[in-house]
């Protein structure tokens, strides 16, 4: 042992062999892993600020007021009014939620509790696949399958039931609220179905036998034992597909229609802040305060999504002791 | 019968009816997909890139796409892998304090909830201040922002299921918690974490948004980082838009590909994690 150490250069001995000490090292290494956890929250708030800052010379123009509430969309005379496309957002979310919740939530039931074990095992890859589908493919879906369908749909409940203001407009393209709303009412399906699973699973097993034991059938059990302890957590879980749904961008912008008005029936276009920003993007360098109206629809975008995603990731990590899937 | 037992059996139905609802929706689309874009596709497709011509409708494939997402993807799925490894490998073993682990992974899940688009129009501005202009390497950063957190995420579920005993048995044999992550949980939890990188890979190949704006549009096969990239997605959106019917026929058939590869990479995890899983102990 000696012998070799005499043969080390002095920097080897003196520099490096402390750092090969094992004991060294793990707690080197645990340093560096250490800063690395810093990146998470880091990335959060650059993105935060650095939309902010890009954001304020359209701040120092005109008032939040007025942004977030003005109706006219004029780049080139200087007019950035956000509201059509908030109001867009919304109406499509809306939409995908009518859609997307009862189906989910019944799937949700009859997989944690009816189904048996084997179509369950078969069940979440297909979910996890649904999942998993491209955007754009869920766009390409909706302008080949959907948006036909809607255009002939439309016709016919214009016809029968166009005198009840939510039905009322005919748009004969099909590119429509109800076109998207479908498209993200599948897309967020499998999100909403497997946090709802997550949430059934926490009532204890001995809750249900004890409702079971007392002669009540399953569906009872369900509704008066199961559900009314769940409720918090689906609506988490609905709250989440709705944070999931706000920031879609590709597969809504492809069916539906990008007219900035504010709508007012389900067959209306819409114009949702994600399309305004994918549509617009790269081309807004040549006007002025347009860059920062669209990084300023970004930062509207994210504002509204956190609150979504914040409010129900805490109260799932309540619930389940996680927040996703 | 009892009005309770109709209930039951009314309610059991619906059941039935969303549930093949859902799967039905899963299948409408993969037969939209596969209709559409089957007839279109041909080999050319997939081993030349564009002509001269191409979105017109004349000759050409989309090789250049094709390759361009695997570039991206690929590339984002390193860069993520080198941070969110650590982080989970830390969680794990590391972190003593348990709030900062909750810090870390409420943070991770406020990331989780950022819609692409907002990690390409805040890529976008990154690289206006860089002064890059849109290229390969921008996509993949911004790719790797979106995947961190789902990587993250994805391998701290499954290393945080593996048993305290054997962490435990491991400190007991004298080895360091760097040993420990490395030979003992890195191990053990591979299968989940392979799933992890996979998933994360078709997340990162499949999203458009982010790239829109990062990495460009070329019909080149991209000799360096700097130069702009194709991307399927893109690809997809981009024939789409135009008013020929037979480019469009293409974009259905690059749809095709591009849910050929997410279909590829998935059941690949599945396979992969089960393989893996023998050399675990169970």
């Amino acid at each position: 042992m000696k012998a070799r150490r005499v043969l080390q250069p002095i920097w080897f001995s003196s520099v490096l062999l402390p750092f090969l000490n094992r004991r060294v090292k793990d707690r080197f290494v645990g340093g560096a892993f250490f800063l690395i956890t810093i990146l998470p929250f880091a990335i959060l708030l650059v993105v935060i600020v650095s939309l902010i800052l890009r954001t304020q010379p359209i701040l120092s123009a005109h008032s939040i007021g007025e942004l977030l509430t003005g109706q006219k969309w004029y780049p080139l005379k200087g007019q950035f009014g956000f509201f059509p496309f908030i109001a867009g957002t919304f109406w499509v979310t809306f939409m995908a939620l009518i859609l997307a919740v009862p189906p989910c939530l019944l799937s949700a039931i009859y997989l944690s509790e009816y189904c048996r074990p084997r179509i369950s095992a078969v069940a979440k890859p297909l979910l996890d696949l649904l999942a998993g589908i491209p955007s754009v493919v869920y766009g390409v879906w909706g302008m080949v399958a959907i948006v036909p369908l809607v255009q002939v749909f439309s016709s016919h409940v214009n016809k029968w039931l166009g005198f009840i203001p939510l039905f009322s407009k005919n748009n004969p393209t099909g590119y429509s609220i109800l076109s998207g709303g479908i498209v993200l009412a599948v897309m967020i399906t499998p999100f909403i179905i497997a946090v709802t699973c997550e949430v059934l699973r926490t009532v204890p097993d001995g809750t249900r036998l004890a409702s079971l034991a007392l002669g009540a059938t399953k569906w009872q059990t369900i509704k008066y034992v199961v559900l009314p302890q769940t409720r918090s957590g689906i609506f988490a879980g609905v709250v989440f597909g709705a944070s999931r749904a706000l920031g879609e961008t590709m597969a809504v912008l492809m069916v539906v229609g990008n007219v900035a008005k504010v709508p007012s029936s389900i067959f209306d276009p819409a114009y949702p802040l994600p399309a305004l920003i994918a549509n617009n993007y790269g081309e807004m360098m040549s006007i002025p305060l347009y860059d920062a109206a669209l990084l300023g629809a970004a930062l509207v975008l994210l504002i509204i999504v956190l609150f979504f995603n914040l409010i129900s990731t805490i109260a799932l990590r309540h619930i389940i002791g996680r927040s996703k899937i | 019968m009892k009005k309770s037992q109709i209930e039951e059996g009314i309610v059991k139905g619906f059941m039935l009816l969303s549930f093949s609802l859902v799967v039905c929706s899963l299948g409408f689309i993969l037969v939209t997909v596969i209709v559409k874009g089957l007839p279109a596709l041909n080999l050319d497709m997939l081993i030349q890139t564009p002509k001269g011509g191409y979105y017109l409708g004349k000759e050409g494939g989309i090789l250049n796409a094709i390759v361009g997402s695997l570039y991206l993807a690929g590339g984002a799925t390193l860069l993520a892998l080198v941070f969110s490894l650590p982080i989970a490998l830390f969680l794990k073993t590391y972190s003593r304090r348990k709030w900062w682990a909750d810090y870390v992974r409420l943070s991770l899940d406020i990331l989780w909830g950022i819609p692409s688009i907002v990690y390409g129009a805040f890529g976008f501005t990154l690289m206006l201040a860089l002064g890059l202009r849109a290229s390969l390497l921008g996509g993949i950063i911004v790719l790797a922002l979106l995947e961190l957190p789902i990587m993250t995420r994805g391998m701290d579920e499954v290393i945080r299921r593996m048993p305290i005993d054997m962490e435990e048995a491991a400190y007991a044999l004298g080895a360091t918690r760097f040993e420990t992550a490395m030979h003992v949980v890195l191990r053990q939890m591979l299968p989940g974490i392979v799933t992890a990188i996979l998933l994360a890979f078709g997340r990162g190949i499949g999203d458009a948004a982010s790239v829109l704006f990062t990495a460009g549009y070329t019909d080149r096969i991209p000799n360096s980082l700097l130069r702009p990239v194709a991307s399927l997605p893109l690809a997809v959106f981009f024939q789409l838009g135009t008013p020929f019917p037979e480019v469009q026929n293409r974009a259905y058939a690059a749809a095709l590909v591009l849910t050929v590869i997410i279909l590829v990479v998935s059941l690949g995890s599945r396979w992969l994690s089960a393989r893996m899983g023998r050399y675990t102990i169970k």
